[in-house]
This record gives structure tokens, sequence and C-alpha cells, in this order.
């Protein structure tokens, strides 16, 4: 019951939020330019997604940001397994990863801009390739940290490199795996929607730049809230997933 | 590349590069460029870290408080950064105002959730041992709060400041033509992947050395272990 009350309660704080902000708006404290009432927001965002194109502009972020998602948590963890695997790779790479590391993914734009130039696929690559290390670092680290006894095991009967991959690497790596491909998912909708922004790709990122650079500040905002919402649907996804691939933990946390 | 005679646009040779980056350090370019990323990130952090931080350690205290805040920040936390980046371009025109903003607002919510978190899982009994002393509230949160929860905090600020430099530097590439995310995009559709890479060479550098150097502060802060249980 008391649990109920607070859901009330928290829901109440956040319509107040609204509330708050239509006021505001109402009493004409902010110029409309700078910030719209949430009536006309919500408005304007309803027109565009029935009448206008926002809902396939909406589909086409997502899409680019999945499949972005797709390639970076697969590659990154195929990489991961064969670099944690092999002590020598680890030796030899692991210098170069940490180095490349605190790069911001967003300054691939630049060099896939210079070295491919301005066309989806490679902003694909750029997605793909930036949201790869969030994956690709933890599942090195899950791969190494397998208990040692478990390798002599192993070699013992006899289980070939590929089979013990598959059968204690992965399992072992998972948690890390899925912990990243959270990471991953978030830092892929943010390169998706700055590279939409720089190369000008249909999208919502192009979508809320073109709404601010002309002023239509409920399309912005409308545009902002959709992407907000994207957000949470990925919340959501990443949630189901990880109590889904990795039951244990859900019910530690 | 020297050996095949390819000509690129899109690529350097290290010589070169090595040279464009002498040559930025000489005419002071690349310090100039630096200043301007700097500037609005030791803003943003300063007030959108802060502001989480006063509303972390409040959502901490009070259970109650947490409780009727979860929808809101589960509401507006999702919302990507870069979203805002035309919302700030509009309210404040380019600059380091805008930018700030941005930063401020990456900040706010990591610096919020951690530090709530750190007050958070403090010991019980140092509150009862607190009450039972008589002391007063505010003394509570200035003596036990904020000194048990620390070097969970400052792992929160280490965080912050990394996101707060991605922040910056992506939103010089979209949007904010100053500083280093500026530099490397306009050299590198300027054609000069020379300048472009040793651009990105120094944010490289800059990056690793504010880790390097923010996890020794912290060991030396907090101790040997303090810097472990973080990532």
């Amino acid at each position: 019951m008391s649990n109920w009350l607070i859901r009330l309660g928290s829901v109440l704080v956040a319509l107040s939020i609204f509330v708050l902000w239509q006021l505001v708006t109402q009493a004409g404290l902010v110029q409309p330019i700078f910030l719209p009432s949430p009536l006309s927001t919500i408005a304007s965002l309803w027109r565009g997604l029935t009448q206008g194109d926002l809902l396939a502009l909406t589909m086409t972020t997502m899409e680019r940001m999945f499949y972005g998602w797709m390639l970076a948590s697969l590659g990154g963890t195929l990489l991961g397994g064969l670099i944690g695997l092999s002590r020598r790779a680890r030796y030899w790479l692991t210098p170069t990863l940490e180095l490349l590391r605190p790069l911001p993914a967003t300054t691939l734009l630049p060099i896939g801009i210079a070295l491919f130039g301005l066309q989806p696929r490679m902003l694909l690559g750029v997605i793909a390739f930036g949201a790869i290390w969030p994956v690709l670092l933890p599942t090195i680290h899950g791969f190494s940290a397998i208990e040692p006894r478990l390798h002599e095991v192993a070699r013992n009967l006899g289980v070939s490199r590929l089979a013990f991959a598959l059968k204690f690497g992965f399992p072992n790596a998972l948690p890390d795996v899925v912990a990243g491909m959270r990471l991953s998912l978030t830092a892929c909708l943010i390169i998706t929607v700055v590279g939409e922004m720089v190369t000008a790709q249909e999208g919502l990122g192009t979508t809320i730049m073109m709404a601010a650079r002309s002023f239509r500040s409920t399309d912005l905002f409308g545009g902002i809230i959709l992407l907000g919402l994207v957000g949470i649907a990925n919340n959501a996804l990443l949630a189901l997933i990880e109590r889904i691939a990795t039951p244990w933990r859900a019910a530690q946390t | 590349m020297r050996a095949t005679g390819i000509q690129s646009d899109g690529l350097a040779l290290p010589s070169q590069i090595a040279t464009a980056l002498c040559d930025l350090v000489a005419d002071g370019e690349i310090y100039l460029r630096s200043v301007e990323t700097v500037a609005p990130i030791a803003i943003g952090v300063l007030t959108g870290g802060t502001l989480g931080l006063l509303v972390g350690v409040w959502l901490g205290l009070s259970k109650t408080a947490a409780q009727l805040a979860w929808l809101s920040i589960e509401l507006f936390r999702p919302i990507p950064p870069v979203a805002i980046i035309p919302l700030t371009m509009l309210v404040y025109g380019i600059g380091i105002r805008m930018e700030a903003a941005i930063i401020g607002f990456a900040c706010f919510w990591p610096m919020l959730l951690l530090t709530r978190d750190a007050v958070t899982s403090v010991d019980v009994r140092l509150f009862e041992v607190a009450r039972m002393l008589g002391l007063p509230r505010r003394k509570q949160i200035v003596k036990i709060a904020l000194p048990a929860a620390a070097p969970r905090v400052f792992t929160a600020l280490r965080l912050t400041l990394g996101i707060a430099l991605i922040v910056a530097v992506t939103t010089e590439i979209a949007a904010n033509p100053f500083g280093l995310g500026y530099a490397i995009i306009s050299a590198g559709l300027s054609l000069r992947p020379d300048v472009m890479y040793a651009f990105l060479i120094w944010l490289a550098i800059l990056g690793w050395l504010l880790n390097v150097g923010l996890t020794h502060l912290h060991r030396r802060l907090f101790g040997a272990t303090a810097g472990e249980a973080s990532s």
C-alpha cells in the first residue's frame, strides 16, 4: 500500500514539473522561442508524428543506432574473446587499447569523413567503431579472468580451443559483455545523433538541428522529447536483456 | 604510404603528423584550443556537478525524497546530452556559455546518482550515533555523511570529468566553433589530415593525463585501495 502511494507521489512530482513548466510559459517569464509551453510542444509532436514524417525520422535514427549497436556488440565480443583468450595478444594490444580508449568516440567522425566521405555507410561504421570500446574492454577482462584451473581441466579433457571459448569463456564473460552492451547502446545513441547533425543525414539529429536554426522551438522540444523517449526505451530494453541473459545478477540488485 | 607513394586526403605520414604537432606547439595554437575546451569543462563541471552533488546528498539522506524524485529522474536522465545542443544554441548562441550548459547538463545526472548512492551506502549506525549524541542535522551532513561518502564522490567526479571532456569535444565537433573538437573537424574538412591527427593525438594525451592524474590524486587522498572500485 505504501509502495503504491510512493509511486503515486513520484508521478505527482513529475507531473508538477510539467505544470510548473506550463505556468512559467503562461506567465510569460520566458520567451516562448526559448521555452515553448508543454501543451504546444505536445501538440506539435503529435502533429509531426501523425501527419508529418517525425515517426519515419525516429525510425531511421533508431534503425541506425541498432545496426551500429549490433555491429559493435558482435565485433566487440568476437575481438574481446580473441584478445582475452590469448595471453600474447593481450600483452601486445592492451597498451594500444588503453591509449585509444580515452579518445571521445565522436572524434571518429572527422576521421570517417576525411577517409570515406559523407555517406550513410561511413556513419554506420563510425557508430559501430565508436561504440565498440565499451563492449571490447569488459569482454577482454571477462575472457581473461577465467579460473586458471578450468584451463587446466579443459586441457586435460582434450577440449578444443573453440569449444573452450564457447563453453567456458563466453559464459564467464557474459555479465561483462551485457554490461558493456549497456554502455555501448548509450554511446550508439549519442554518436548517431551527433553523426546526423554533422553529416546532415536524415534523422532526428538533423531534424532538431534544423528546428533550432529556423527557430521552430516547439519542433525542437518535440525532437528532444522523442530522443528522451528513445533513451527510456533503450534502458527498458537493456534491463530486460540483463534479466534474461544474466538472471543471477538481476536477482542481486 | 611512403613506400607505395599513395596520395591521400584522409591519411598522413607519421612524420608529417609529428611535424604538424610540433608546429602547433610552437605557435601556441594547441594551447589556445585546449584552453577553449578546458574552460567550458571547468564551468560546466563546477555548476552541473555541484548541483548534482547537492541534490544527490539530499536524495541520499532522505529516502522519501529519493522515492518521490525517482520518476522525474528516470524521465529526464535518458535525454542524451547531445540532444540539447540545438536548444542551447538557440538560447545562448555559440560560445562558451552554450558549451558549459551542455556539459553541466551532462554532468548533473551521473553526479546526482553516484552521490546519492554514495550517501545511501554510508553506514546507518553512524547516523544513529550522531542522533544519540544530539548532533544537529547540518553537522550530521557536514561531519558524517560527506566525509564517509567522499571516496565514492571523488570516483563520481572522476567519471564526470571524463564525460565532460567527451561532451565538450562532441559539442565542438557538432556545433560550437571553438576548442579542440572544432580544430579536429575543421582540419579534416580543409584536407589537412596531418593537423587533424596531430590534434587527435594531443587530445588522447590530454584524456590519458586527466585519467592518470585523477587516479593518482584519488590514491593520495583516500589510500591505496580507493581507486579500484571504479572503472
